[in-house]
């Protein structure tokens, strides 16, 4: 069953996603997970925020991964956001030079997460936005969302995804400016507030 | 009053059954969980009410979510993918040799991607802080692995057989043995994290997590498959396990590596 016949279409079926449960804090996160930006880069914002579950109680133990192009709207083909040192094993991390355009980040024990990465750049017909993929406990299957940056009104008007949706489900997927350069997304499973998952078909 | 087994496997039954009418009533079939599963009661509070929102990628093909992050050899070393090999002494256990395929949906290689599992020790004990489980820890074993998919998708690990373990689910919950997986694809869209199993384990049906993916075919290749030919003589058992990720892809985009 498990060694799929690539010769026959049907028989290559989706392999069913589980949960990433409780125990991968010291398999999956790295050291600088959410350090995406190089070293003194002058587009570099800040991303944070919370993760909540349906009763509004922050998850301890929820991950969540970023994606996305750099200021000028290219995708970074570059490697080494969890580069090693070949002789103790150990994490190097990032090289502060390069963007690879992908993070990782665990909330932490109040449910908080932040990023520090490029203001991502128009791609296609959307706004600009950063992909993201949450995992947690108890979420049988991860969840995509993306969080648009405030300010221009005219892109995020004309953005597809953002266009098809009900103003409050709306916003949820709109960072609150703070100032700065710095920006807030928090990410709501359940409930009041919820925000707006992605499906891509 | 404390969640018995018997109450879980009722709701299991009762999951499997509504599966059962949705398909006779035309319904496709589920090759995922639903997030909303309760016998898993941590789903309870963590899944969205509302229904995702769709997004057509043939609609535009510079979503970012079309392509994927890369990963090359300086994100590895070359004994990541041994987890016999990362501490002085040799782990207790039985030594497993893991490998397969990791494939899009068009039974395409993925090739060059990053592949990372982590998993308990033969006693059943995750190397994590937050483990409670009082079974012993192995200071020979982490339980951490990584590699890259070769050019034929290809990935192998060497570990030793995880133990089960029990959880807080409910009363005399215990997980089979597994292996967590977490794979990229050659776009984001197609990021899948998982769970191997191995053949023949007597706690399959006990088992909330494993019994989420209701339909029988798709829980099947969660399980991996006894092969002789990937056993190593005088050293490891071998186990087969092809990965088929889903989600669309760029398939008229040139793959650039
Ligand atoms: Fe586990």
């Amino acid at each position: 069953m498990t060694k799929i016949d690539t010769s026959r279409p049907e028989s290559v079926l989706p392999t069913p996603s589980h949960t990433v449960g409780p125990f991968y804090g010291y398999a999956l996160p790295f050291p600088g997970g959410g350090d995406i930006a190089p070293v003194g880069h002058p587009d570099t914002i800040t991303v944070q925020g919370y993760v909540y579950d349906g009763e509004g109680n922050p998850l301890p133990d929820a991950l969540v991964e970023l994606w996305g192009p750099g200021p000028d709207g290219r995708v970074p083909t570059t490697d080494g956001s969890m580069r090693r040192d070949p002789s103790t094993g150990g994490h190097l991390g990032r090289n502060g030079v390069q963007f690879t355009g992908w993070g990782r980040i665990q909330t932490d024990a109040d449910g908080h997460w932040y990023a520090r990465t490029l203001r991502p750049g128009a791609r296609g017909r959307s706004a600009p936005y950063l992909s993201v993929c949450v995992f947690a406990r108890g979420l049988l299957v991860h969840l995509f969302t993306r969080i648009y940056l405030p300010g221009d009104r005219a892109a995020l008007a004309a953005d597809p995804l953002l266009a098809g949706l009900a103003e409050e489900r709306r916003d949820t997927l709109i960072a609150q400016d703070g100032g700065d350069g710095t920006y807030r997304f928090d990410i709501r499973l359940q409930g009041e507030g919820e925000t707006v998952f992605l499906e891509f078909r | 009053m404390a969640l018995t087994q018997q109450d879980i496997d009722q709701e299991i039954a009762a999951e499997r059954a509504a599966y059962g009418k949705r398909i006779a009533d035309g319904a496709p079939v589920e090759h995922q969980p639903r997030r909303d599963y309760a016998p898993y009661r941590s789903s309870v509070l963590r899944h969205p009410k509302q229904p995702p929102v769709a997004i057509d990628v043939a609609q535009d093909p510079e979503l970012v979510e079309l392509f994927s992050p890369a990963f090359g050899e300086r994100d590895i070393t070359e004994i990541d993918n041994d987890l016999t090999r990362h501490h002085r002494g040799e782990p207790i256990g039985e030594r497993i040799t893991v490998s397969g395929r990791l494939l899009d949906r068009d039974g395409r290689p993925v090739r060059g991607q990053l592949v990372e599992i982590w998993q308990a020790n033969s006693a059943g004990r995750y190397a994590h802080r937050r483990e409670q489980h009082d079974a012993p820890l192995d200071p020979n074993f982490t339980g951490v692995g990584r590699t890259l998919t070769d050019d034929s998708g290809h990935y192998r690990f060497t570990t030793v057989q995880p133990g089960p373990y029990p959880w807080r689910n409910h009363v005399n919950a215990w997980r089979p043995a597994h292996i967590h997986f977490s794979v990229f694809g050659s776009a984001f869209t197609q990021r899948l994290v998982t769970q191997m199993y191995f053949p023949n384990d007597p706690l399959f049906p006990y088992d909330p997590i494993l019994q989420s993916v209701t339909d029988d075919a798709a829980r099947q290749r969660l399980i991996a498959t006894y092969d002789h030919g990937l056993s190593v003589p005088e050293f490891s058992l071998g186990y087969h396990w092809d990965l088929v990720l889903d989600g669309p892809n760029a398939t008229w985009i040139e793959e650039g590596r």
